[in-house]
């Protein structure tokens, strides 16, 4: 009997060697020839266990891992095909405890399935959510969207049904669906991981979004670091023009929704969606004033609805289960569930998707299992570059969007960073200024010069220069910032700045490790 | 009336000026627009192709873009003039593009590109620290190559891998967990893959 064994070609996993796992076993295989099937799959989002393999057997997908080359003549020669024991066997993959504890609705077949097979995903429960949608008024996609309390998981959390019915009321021949790819925050990978584990449900999303709004041309922009993501991607949208899926006759049922990927060219900014919309129109990513709202003027100035990958890709759940299935996740106006990215200096690191509300020190002691290093963990980054640093004291705050709000933090798009106690935060703060400094599109002061001025200010505080005087200086500039810029990159720097200021005043009054005379004056 | 403008305004002045007109349009504009060095023929029908695959498209310039790269691992000036009277667009709104997205290149690379995170995650788990290594290995700064061309250098935000920390992309290979020793493993794969 044939046995299939799964080992993920998430671009994680490769980087930690998953191809040459899948090399040894295909070259094993062909040496003793074992019958065996290898899927190459999603990964389920535990990246200290990758590579990770699966052996489907009677009792359950059994996970060993992780599994080096040199580990897999003694797996076939313990009978891992079967099951068997061995130094590396975790058990079910279900019962996990990382695993088991999740509430996956959006990454629901991430990991399970075979990315590229539109029947593997049809027979997972895909496209259930695209059916009810053809069968319903455009009125009642967004009222449903509305209800679900759903709100964009890119990181603005505005929710998607008010997005969604702006656009179903402008009037226009054209309308357009876009995906916003480029994820650009570091710490922050579950895009990456859906569009490579499950890219047919993106796709799924955004023909129900164009359905809601009328739109019948789609593009998804992303980024061109993620060259195994853009290759998915491509397949999964050959496989579903040919499947009738996209094209002129969505599953025979004579609507139209075309879809093509587009790749930016390493701009942070362009995951602003303003700025996105002019780099897809094939000019300079720069930052829109708005109003107009892209709902309303967007793409090529027609009426466009751009969301996150998450966000579209939480729909089809939506319509198959129902608003109310989804809207019972979650806490106070945090509806549903975020996939969460736990990263950097974490032991147990990957992707928890979880209803709102659990606390962060919850995610980082009882799923990340504490620091790498086993150092104590003193400071953490919610929300990417633009995110707060937040000391032990705040661990407690509720994954919820309002709650990090309240302590001047942002969820964003839920990549958690851990740092233990080797950082440096006066180096991070100062990161945080060299970050908007190159990213910047130019187009306001405050962003474009604020930014250099502010690496120069904080490294004359690091040298102890007229420190008071610029600390001073340092907080005016970050209200400057704060309330002077176009958009969120210069409006958001001065949070992990005036955090880091802020919690760990003492990094910034160290004796100078440079001499004055390195530093400019001023 | 100043000096200079009373001077524009003269007769003879209009008349130089009408002169000088004319004979620019006698020019052929496609000729005007390869003003400047001349494309090699092998650049130039790299770049016709990039032109006639994607040109139709709407905002074509970026995905042109991404093809002239691709196909000749960089974007070349002179076809800076090319892509932009094909498209009916400024110079200035070509060489913009360029200038703003750090992912292309007007200057040949090395062999390979060494993709260096330096975002905070992996920071988190030494990034710094492994920047002054391969920088100190290599002998370069970002944004410059090796002697021999075998290894450009760049910096990167983010390479969405931050549960694998620090990360390096060479070429389009992703690697995680990279230190000092695994570095100087990859350099050497890079090379023996090209060989």
């Amino acid at each position: 009997m044939t046995t299939t064994l799964y080992i993920s070609r998430d671009a994680s996993a490769l980087a930690v060697g998953a191809e040459r796992v899948a090399r040894a076993i295909a070259e094993h295989a062909l040496r003793s020839g074992a019958d065996i099937r290898v899927v190459r799959n999603g990964s389920r989002g535990m990246f200290w266990l990758e590579p990770l393999i699966e052996v489907a057997t009677p009792g359950g997908r059994i996970a060993y891992g992780p599994v080096q080359p040199k580990d897999v003549a003694d797996l076939f020669a313990c009978g891992f095909a079967q099951g068997a024991a061995h130094a590396l066997r975790l058990g079910k993959v279900e019962d996990i405890a990382y695993f088991a504890r999740q509430e996956r609705l959006t990454f629901a077949r991430v990991g399970i399935i075979d990315p590229l097979s539109l029947d593997d995903y049809r027979a997972h429960g895909g496209l259930v959510g695209l059916k009810k949608a053809l069968e319903m008024a455009p009125a009642d996609i967004v009222k449903t969207v509305t209800d679900s309390g759903l709100r964009g998981r890119g990181g603005a959390a505005f929710p998607a049904g008010i997005k969604w019915n702006t656009a179903l009321g402008a009037q226009s021949t054209q309308k357009y669906i876009v995906c916003n790819a480029d994820e650009g925050d570091s710490g922050t990978f579950s895009d990456r991981m859906l569009m490579e584990g499950d890219p047919f449900v993106l796709i799924e999303g955004m023909i129900i979004a164009g359905l809601a709004v009328g739109a019948t041309q789609g593009y998804i922009y992303l980024r061109c670091e993620y060259p195994h993501a853009h290759e998915a991607l491509k397949s999964a949208i050959v496989t579903a023009y040919a499947n009738q899926l996209l094209g002129n006759d969505i599953l025979g049922s004579g609507k139209r929704f075309d879809l093509d990927v587009r790749l930016g060219a390493g701009a942070y900014i362009c995951g602003e969606e303003t700025s996105l919309l002019d780099s897809l129109e094939g000019k300079r990513g720069q930052v829109r004033a708005k109003p107009p709202l892209p709902a309303i003027k967007g793409l090529f100035g027609q009426p466009t609805i751009i969301n996150n990958v998450i966000t579209l890709a939480s729909v089809p759940i939506i319509l198959d289960k129902g608003a109310d299935y989804y809207r019972d996740f979650g806490m106070g106006r945090s509806r549903g569930t975020l996939p969460l990215q736990l990263a950097g200096n974490i032991r147990h690191g990957g992707l928890v998707e979880k209803a709102f509300g659990l606390t962060l020190r919850e995610l980082l002691y009882d799923y990340g299992g504490g620091s790498a290093t086993g150092r104590p963990i003193r400071a953490v980054q919610v929300g990417g570059p633009l995110g707060a640093y937040l000391p032990e004291s705040q661990f407690d705050t509720p994954i919820d969007y309002e709650a990090f709000a309240a302590i001047k933090g942002m969820l964003g798009h839920g990549g958690i960073v851990a740092f233990d106690d080797t950082v440096d935060m006066a180096q991070q703060a100062r990161f945080a200024m060299e970050f908007c400094a190159i990213e910047s599109c130019g187009k306001c002061t405050p962003c474009r010069i604020g930014s250099t001025r502010g690496v120069e200010v904080i490294d004359r505080i690091i040298a102890d220069h007229s420190r008071a005087m610029n600390t001073t200086l340092l907080r005016d500039l970050c209200d400057t910032m704060v309330n002077g810029s176009l958009c969120a990159l210069g409006g958001l720097t001065p949070y992990p700045v005036l955090s880091a200021l802020e919690h760990f005043p003492g990094d910034f009054s160290k004796e100078p490790a440079l001499p004055l005379s390195a530093v400019g004056s001023g | 009336m100043t000096g200079w403008l009373r001077r524009r305004q003269s007769a003879e002045a209009v008349g130089e000026w009408q002169a000088m007109r004319k004979a620019r349009e006698q020019i052929p504009l496609r000729v005007m627009a390869h003003a400047g060095p001349a494309l090699p023929p092998e650049q130039a029908d790299a770049v016709r192709a990039a032109l006639d695959t994607h040109r139709d498209l709407p905002g074509a310039l970026l995905p042109i873009l991404h093809a002239v790269q691709d196909g000749l691992g960089y974007i070349p000036e002179a076809a800076v003039p090319v892509i932009a009277h094909d498209l009916n667009q400024s110079r200035a709104e070509v060489h913009g593009m360029l200038s703003f997205y750090h992912y292309f290149r007007t200057q040949p690379s090395g062999r390979h590109i060494v993709y260096l995170c330096r975002a905070e995650a992996c920071q988190s788990m030494g990034a710094r620290e492994l920047e002054g290594l391969v920088k100190q290995r290599l002998g370069i700064d970002f944004h410059e190559t090796t002697t021999d061309g075998a290894f450009t250098l760049e910096p990167v935000y983010c390479l969405g891998n931050c549960a694998c920390a620090p990360s390096v992309m060479v070429d389009k290979t992703l690697h995680g967990r990279v230190d000092a020793e695994r570095f100087e493993a990859l350099l050497v794969e890079a090379e023996e893959a090209s060989k």
